[in-house]
């Protein structure tokens, strides 16, 4: 059975190409790794058949098994290994022919086993790389139940009893750690963001930071800037928005600086990031770490990956978004900013492609739009006014504007059968009402003015109302030509083209 | 015309069948004789943990008023069926929906599961209604059932001594003809030395035969379920219906072929090895003399036996006391007062009921071999200790391999002594330990053993072991069948 | 308890004599060998317990839930 293809970046031993911004102290610079947890959105649990949930009444889904019931076993998920083998694939790792899973000792009321089945030295993924950070492994595990802290103030610290919901024990994650090849906060966020946006396109996780299904915790030491030994680190849990992963690297980055600059020695510690205050707190010290035993799991068989498996696993992949920039800019001739626009967000790249494939209809009498002018309608003017409230969260296919209906206006556009500016009525229009741009441009008059003597006649009545500002255009003052164009614009209700009115400005003020 | 209680567990699927007994008759025979011992606590056996009928109760059993299981209200109840009726005793271990379930801890006292093992479960389809859950070492840690939360089983030959362990209950059961069969686990000789000791038949199928789903755990790598019968027909007969995959236990296999009654008279042509390191040194006089006499009996009938090496076997009782204390410590973490069983009362905070739950709830071999577990997977002793016992294990199933190149079967001793007596050996953990050592290696290498009665020593059961490759369970039957009507083995004493 | 403990310690070191070099640990005895379907389980949802059964063996239960003494009271 062949191994996959290793991605480049792990043959290449040097390190990764710094990324970032300059920081305040440039004796120091951060070295950041990050360990993300995603729930997998399988049906049912990682090692038994109960339902997912979804905020139901506590204890209403769970089982022998998920409960840690004695006598109860575990039986492994073949979704949840599917899904952990797309996401090696896109990102690239090797995927190990055989894996197993191994158990993680502790106590804990969450812990209903008092030990978590997860994968330690034998990881179902290992290697890869995402952008400009290199992937460490992915593995395979099951989440822990939820504590209810019953007390004055909700939170750990404080309260005296607690309720256990299991509902949530035993849902699939897949762990994904990285090489600390991350260098500020800022690269960190973004680069979650495009992680994130991969994860949402595989369609292995909702991947909603609110909700809990992603997570993420972040390692993060100082050393000398320039390189050389990598120092302490300490990790750094509980943030639950992309900002405030990067206020919490921020601030332990800054905690961390001044502590060296006093001389003093970071202490190896799991810290907790309290967004309302900016405080840094000690859940407790990782150098007392734990031992958690590790042994492999006698109740399971280890997990082997056959070519069936993964090319399965391949089929089921949609195309990811740092392939489909590529695409767009080698088949289409995107600029990379487009290409970039269209494949972070699947929902506008869709639209894209579908407005492109409509392209002009054959009774048509221009040609299809060119796909850059096309792209900036979709990436620009539609999806800032999507955004601005007026098409349902943000998504095309959820607005009254059809993809048919964009590329026969972009086409109108292209073919200077209407301004810029008039289509951009046009636009709002058709998401106020749907419809069809020719109809809508017939109906409000919107055509373009067809260049010759009806425009030469507004722009020559133009001038002669604006005669100061004609006079400092003769002068040579380019700027008051605005208010101008601006009144053969309002005069023609916007269906001139700019370029075309100025041009003709100039012409009769034998500019040339 | 026998009692329905003297008769074996076939005779009386035949006799039911045939119309000659009722299903209810039988289960009220053997009720009424189960219940006796319970009755008699400390004048008794103490086979049981709890008997049909008996409070708690829940659907499937009605309280005091009847003691037969909600089965027996259909007329015809188990026509359809292939045990017709004929009812089992289970080990406290095994969950049992309606019926405490409580492995001989404290732990789990009253423990009542709201389901029932596979196994069980599959056996009462088969026709085989629950009688009684049998008494067991705690978590099946022991080798004489002393080590129950619910105080010693005595054996049927002498009150004054063990039944071995740790499926004691269910061996002295059917020894003292208390239940017509029983389930046993297996984990390092847990179901063949008791029924050694108690002069009965019992049978550790091979690793993945058996679901162990439903078995309260202690070493999942270990842990397999198996019969514990009157003679190897039963034996058979029950097995035929326990085996098959389960899709609720990952490690569980399904059975190549359909387990058979056996029926050899002889044993020409079978090449049976005897390793030397389990049938000289560490093995009573007496036992060894009811042993050599059993393999002239089996010359007798045709085999060939040979001496074979089993290198490792040495090294076998060391591996099996790391890797069973390893798997036990984690499969018991789960008993932390938090979702069942024993809560230490008045815990105000949570470690402290961690702590107590546990000291309070565990007995002192659990307590022991927890701590060993614990030790010897801690991280700079895994390898030393944990590593190197699953390395030991590697080259113990080599041996079993290259052994049965040349031989069928391995024939040894089951157990290095008879029954001893209560109290002897529970100064000395140590000492108990050693009962396993012709037992354990079996169990490391996953394959299938039995014991069979091969004679007397001082008036007291010995055993005979006979062990085959992975699956090889009617091989094992056929020749332990064979010699078993050879040897014509008489258990009658035991009967109560 | 210490001396047990102890001596059953002395007596399994003993596998600290043998000369394992190159030998793979058994991890799971049952045997890759013997040929198996890969033990997977089909994402098939299954009958959850009703609340009450989950709860009703639990020593404290308050809320829908199993009610515990809070970490770091």
């Amino acid at each position: 059975m062949e191994r996959t293809r290793v991605s480049e970046a792990l043959r290449t031993p040097s390190q990764p190409p710094p990324g970032g911004s300059i920081k305040k102290d440039d004796r120091y610079e951060p070295v950041i790794g990050l360990e993300i947890h995603v729930q997998l959105a399988t049906a049912t649990k990682m090692f038994c058949g109960c339902e997912l949930s979804f905020g139901e009444p506590p204890n209403t889904r769970t089982c022998a098994v998920c409960l840690g019931l004695p006598g109860s076993l575990p039986v492994a998920n073949a979704r949840a290994v599917h899904f952990g083998l797309m996401i090696g694939l896109a990102l690239g790792s090797e995927l190990a022919p055989r894996s197993i899973f191994h158990r993680k000792n502790y106590f804990y009321p969450d812990l209903p086993k008092g030990y978590q089945i997860s994968q330690y030295d034998e990881p179902l993924c290992r290697g890869g790389r995402l952008g400009e950070v290199r992937i460490h492994r992915v593995h395979l595990e099951e989440d822990a139940a939820k504590l209810i802290h019953v007390g004055s103030s909700g939170r750990i610290h404080g309260s005296e009893d607690s309720i256990v919901d299991f509902n949530r024990g035993g849902t699939p994650l897949a762990e994904i750690v990285t090489e600390p090849d991350l260098r500020s906060p800022e690269q960190a966020g973004e680069w979650l963001r495009l992680l994130r946006s991969t994860l949402r396109a595989l369609g292995v996780s909702d991947v909603n930071m609110e909700e809990g299904s992603l997570r993420c915790d972040a390692n993060i030491s100082l050393r000398a800037a320039g390189g050389g030994r990598l120092g302490v680190k300490t990790e750094l849990k509980n943030m639950n928005s992309f900002r405030f992963i990067e206020r919490g690297i921020r601030a332990e980055m800054e905690r961390q600086e001044q502590i060296l600059r006093g001389g003093g020695e970071v202490v190896q510690e799991t810290l907790h990031f309290d967004p309302a205050s900016g405080a840094i707190t000690s859940l407790r010290s990782k150098e007392e770490a734990h031992d958690y035993r590790y042994f492999p799991e006698p109740d399971l068989l280890p997990v082997a990956i056959d070519q069936q498996m993964i090319d399965a696993a391949r089929a089921d992949m949609s195309e990811l978004p740092a392939d489909r920039a590529q695409r767009y800019q080698r088949e289409l001739g995107l600029s990379a900013d487009s290409a970039q626009a269209l494949s972070s967000r699947a929902a506008l790249g869709d639209f894209f492609e579908a407005a492109l494939a409509a392209g002009a209809p054959p009774a048509q009498r221009e040609p299809a739009p060119p796909a850059q002018t096309l792209a900036n309608w979709v990436a620009v003017e539609l999806a800032s006014r999507l955004e601005d409230g007026r098409g349902a969260g943000g998504d095309p296919s959820h607005s009254r504007v059809t993809p048919q209906a964009l590329a026969r206006l972009v086409a109108m556009v292209a073919a200077k059968r209407v301004s810029v500016g008039a289509a951009r009525q046009v636009l709002d229009t058709l998401l106020a009402e749907g419809g069809d741009p020719e109809a809508i441009v017939q109906a409000r008059g919107l055509a373009a003015i067809d260049g010759g003597e009806e425009l030469a006649a507004v722009v020559a009545a133009a001038l002669a109302a604006n005669a100061d500002a004609a006079q400092r255009v003769r002068e040579g003052n380019a700027k008051a030509i605005g208010p101008i164009v601006g009144a053969v614009m309002r005069e023609t209700r916007g269906r001139a083209d700019g370029a075309e009115v100025s041009r003709l400005i100039n012409e009769q003020l034998g500019i040339t | 015309m026998s009692e329905p209680h003297e008769l074996t567990a076939a005779q009386a699927v035949e006799a039911i069948a045939a119309g000659s007994l009722s299903a209810a008759e039988l289960f009220d025979a053997y009720h009424a004789r189960a219940a006796a011992d319970r009755a008699a606590g400390e004048g008794g056996l103490n086979c049981f943990t709890w008997v049909a009928g008996e409070a708690p109760s829940r659907a499937g059993m009605r309280v005091g008023e009847s003691r037969r299981p909600e089965s027996f209200r259909k007329p015809d109840a188990f026509a359809g069926t292939a045990l017709h009726g004929v009812p089992l005793a289970v080990k406290d271990l095994f969950c049992t929906e309606g019926a405490p379930s409580q492995s001989g801890s404290r732990i789990l006292a009253g423990y009542q599961p709201p389901y029932t093992a596979t196994v069980v479960a599959r056996l009462r389809r088969a026709g085989t209604p629950l009688l009684a859950k049998t008494n067991q070492d705690e978590f099946a840690m022991g080798s004489s059932t002393e080590n129950s939360a619910f105080g010693p089983t005595l054996n049927p030959w002498d009150r004054e001594r063990v039944p071995g362990g740790s499926s004691g209950g269910s061996a002295a059961a059917v020894a003292a003809g208390l239940a017509p069969w029983a389930l046993g686990t297996d984990t390092g000789g847990s179901i063949r030395q008791p029924a050694a000791l108690c002069g009965i038949v019992g049978l550790k199928p091979t690793y993945g035969a058996v679901s162990r789903y439903g078995m309260i755990a202690f070493a999942s790598s270990l842990d397999q379920a198996g019969p514990l019968t009157r003679d190897v027909t039963d034996a058979a007969l029950l097995l035929g219906h326990m085996v098959g995959r389960d899709p609720c236990d990952a490690t569980s296999l399904g059975f190549p072929h359909e387990i058979l009654a056996p029926s050899a008279e002889r044993l020409d042509g079978l090449r049976l090895g005897v390793p030397e390191e389990l049938s000289g040194e560490g093995i009573e006089a007496g036992v060894l003399d009811a042993f050599a006499a059993a393999l002239a009996g089996a010359e007798a009938l045709g085999a060939r036996i040979e001496p074979v090496r089993l290198p490792h076997a040495a090294h076998a009782l060391s591996a099996y006391y790391v890797i069973a204390p390893a798997e036990a410590s984690s499969n018991l973490a789960r008993f932390d007062g938090v979702r069942y069983g024993l809560r230490a009362a008045d815990a105000e905070e949570l470690i402290d009921m961690y702590t107590r739950t546990r000291h309070d709830g565990f007995g002192a071999e659990v307590k022991r071999r927890i701590m060993l577990g614990t030790y010897v997977l801690s991280s700079g002793y895994y390898d030393a200790y944990y590593g190197r016992a699953q390395r030991v294990r590697t080259k113990i199933a080599e041996d079993f391999r290259a052994a049965f190149a040349h031989v069928d079967l391995l024939v040894t001793p089951t157990a290095p002594s008879v029954a001893f007596r209560l109290g002897e050996k529970t100064a000395d953990p140590l000492s108990m330990y050693l009962n396993d050592f012709c037992t354990v290696p079996m169990s490391l290498a996953g394959i299938p053993a039995i014991s069979i009665p091969c004679g007397l020593s001082e008036g007291l059961p010995v055993g005979l072991q006979l062990a085959g490759p992975a699956f090889s369970e009617n091989r094992i039957l056929d020749a332990a069948y064979a010699l078993e009507q050879s040897l014509g083995f008489d258990g009658a004493h035991a009967r109560v | 308890m210490a001396a047990e403990l102890s001596a059953v310690l002395d007596h399994v070191a003993r596998i600290g004599e043998l000369d394992l070099d190159g030998v793979a640990p058994t991890s799971h005895v049952v045997a890759e060998s013997i040929p198996t379907r890969p033990a997977l389980r089909a994402d098939e949802p299954r009958e959850c317990l009703p609340r009450e059964v989950a709860l009703a063996q639990a020593p404290a239960v308050a809320g829908g839930g199993f009610l515990v003494p809070s970490p770091q009271a």
